[in-house]
């Protein structure tokens, strides 16, 4: 999806000049104008400073972008996985599927996991939504989406909502009721609009906001109850396929990764995009921060995991290998952060050595892609769901 | 990216003024960094059952599924 489908071209009165034009839709300090191109162009015009041009611009880029790579240079003087030689390596893993849960009809695309340790939600390619009890395999909930490749699902922290949204632009929130009976569809609640489908929410530290990215090239953060949007987010150059919050007590940043192959740290009250990391070598499929704060890991189809240190800004290691050539879908550390779980294209999950940089185990078991990798909100399991139409509990 | 010059002057004016603020962020070695991370991943190991494994009478989807009869 490299078409820039997230310049929505519009016919209409330009709003500096009234006459009806082709508009370009434009954000400016976070207010959407509909200009001309004309006036678009008038505009940039004046806004140069004096001496100004776009050759002194073009240049002054060059060398901040030289001069951002010198600096980063200097601070390289070891690599991770030499600190971590003295380190004991990490015995054998055995790790099993522990539950199987059937009951999607397609491809399942996302999951969570409840702060309740024991609940999943997940979202499949035929619309389905369903929230399931991992320690008995049992459905608790379903509901049918209006729309197809639910790309996003997540479960609110106080357990009692579900957010999800995908090719319908939108991500809408179901709250869960614990009749049975009642049509879930009919108490929901739109929350987000995007102009190209949603590719990942999540919910901040309450159910009363949420945080979505899209193929659009933004991210977005709302308001549940009004759906009123707070702060949104640009840079991005392509689509925003993931993102993920910052654990609590570090503050109110968030990472997202694109089909740009940029990983972008965002400040939430701001809207000012940090930090950038633009080392991979395609797209970004899924960003997970370490259980620190301090770095996070990225998986991508180029078939590499790298882990980023926020504060070095900087790239620290590279979980790859030749026989890995399959692209990575979606990455998740440990409780600790001494384990990467990686999900391929190529119905395996890799288990890195985060500090070592090796990778310790392979586990097989899917029979199509992996599509979604999460560990449980106490460590004691991960969650992996499939192309395969299944979810798969391993301990 | 785009054939018409005046919005590729606003997004070069908007990476100058990206670049010129990411110049300004303050590093650190990434030995340092290292160190911490490693630290973090000492202190908390213990508490991380997928690494130390945990015994099954513990873990709730270790013991296999009993049938319950109502």
């Amino acid at each position: 999806m490299c078409d820039q489908t997230f310049l929505a071209i519009t016919f209409g009165p330009c709003d500096n000049c009234t006459q009806n034009k082709p508009l370009m839709n434009i954000y400016l300090k976070n207010e959407p104008i509909n200009y001309c191109s004309l006036c678009v162009e008038l505009m940039a015009c004046q806004a140069l400073a004096k001496g100004e041009t776009i050759n002194t611009l073009k240049a002054e880029s060059e060398s901040l972008k030289a001069k951002l790579e010198e600096e980063r240079a200097k601070l390289h003087d070891v690599e991770l996985h030499q600190v971590a030689e003295k380190m004991e390596a990490l015995g054998q893993f055995v790790m099993k599927t522990r539950r199987t849960l059937k009951g999607h009809g397609n491809k399942v695309l996302c999951m969570d996991w409840c702060r309740d340790k024991r609940r999943i939600v997940s979202s499949s390619q035929d619309g389905k939504v369903i929230v399931w009890d991992a320690y008995t395999t049992n459905k608790e909930h379903a509901v049918t989406m209006p729309c197809t490749w639910v790309m996003a699902c997540a479960y609110a922290p106080s357990g009692c909502a579900v957010a999800c949204g995908g090719l319908d632009n939108k991500c809408s929130v179901y709250p869960l009721s614990l009749d049975k009976n009642e049509n879930l569809s009919s108490k929901k609640k739109s929350v987000a609009m995007h102009t190209n489908y949603l590719s990942s929410c999540s919910f901040t530290n309450s159910d009363m906001q949420i945080l979505t990215s899209s193929g659009d090239g933004t991210c977005a953060l709302w308001d549940v109850e009004s759906g009123q949007l707070l702060q949104s987010f640009h840079g991005h150059s392509a689509d925003v396929l993931t993102l993920d919050l910052a654990p609590s007590e570090t503050g109110n940043t968030f990472v997202s990764g694109g089909c740009d192959k940029k990983a972008n740290v965002w400040d939430m009250r701001s809207g000012q995009n940090v930090q950038s990391f633009e080392t991979h070598e395609s797209d970004i499929n899924s960003v997970k921060y370490y259980p620190s704060g301090d770095a996070f890991a990225s998986g991508s189809d180029d078939a590499t995991c790298r882990l980023f240190d926020l504060r070095a800004d900087r790239e620290v290691a590279i979980y790859s290998k030749e026989s890995i050539i399959f692209g990575a879908s979606s990455v998740d550390f440990s409780l600790s952060g001494r384990l990467l779980f990686a999900g391929h294209n190529d119905y395996t999950i890799n288990v890195w050595d985060v500090l070592k940089g090796t990778r310790v185990a392979i586990l097989f078991g899917h029979e199509n892609r992996v599509s979604t990798v999460r560990v449980s909100p106490d460590g004691t399991a991960f969650c992996s769901g499939s192309w395969d139409n299944t979810l798969r509990i391993w301990a | 990216m785009s054939n018409n010059s005046a919005s590729g002057v606003i997004s070069l004016q908007k990476t100058v003024k990206q670049l010129r603020f990411e110049a300004g962020l303050r590093r650190i070695k990434v030995s340092q960094a290292a160190v911490d991370l490693k630290t973090f991943c000492l202190q908390n190991a213990q508490k991380d059952p997928l690494l130390m494994g945990v015994p099954s009478s513990d873990n709730p989807f270790r013991p296999p599924k009993s049938c319950a009869l109502f």
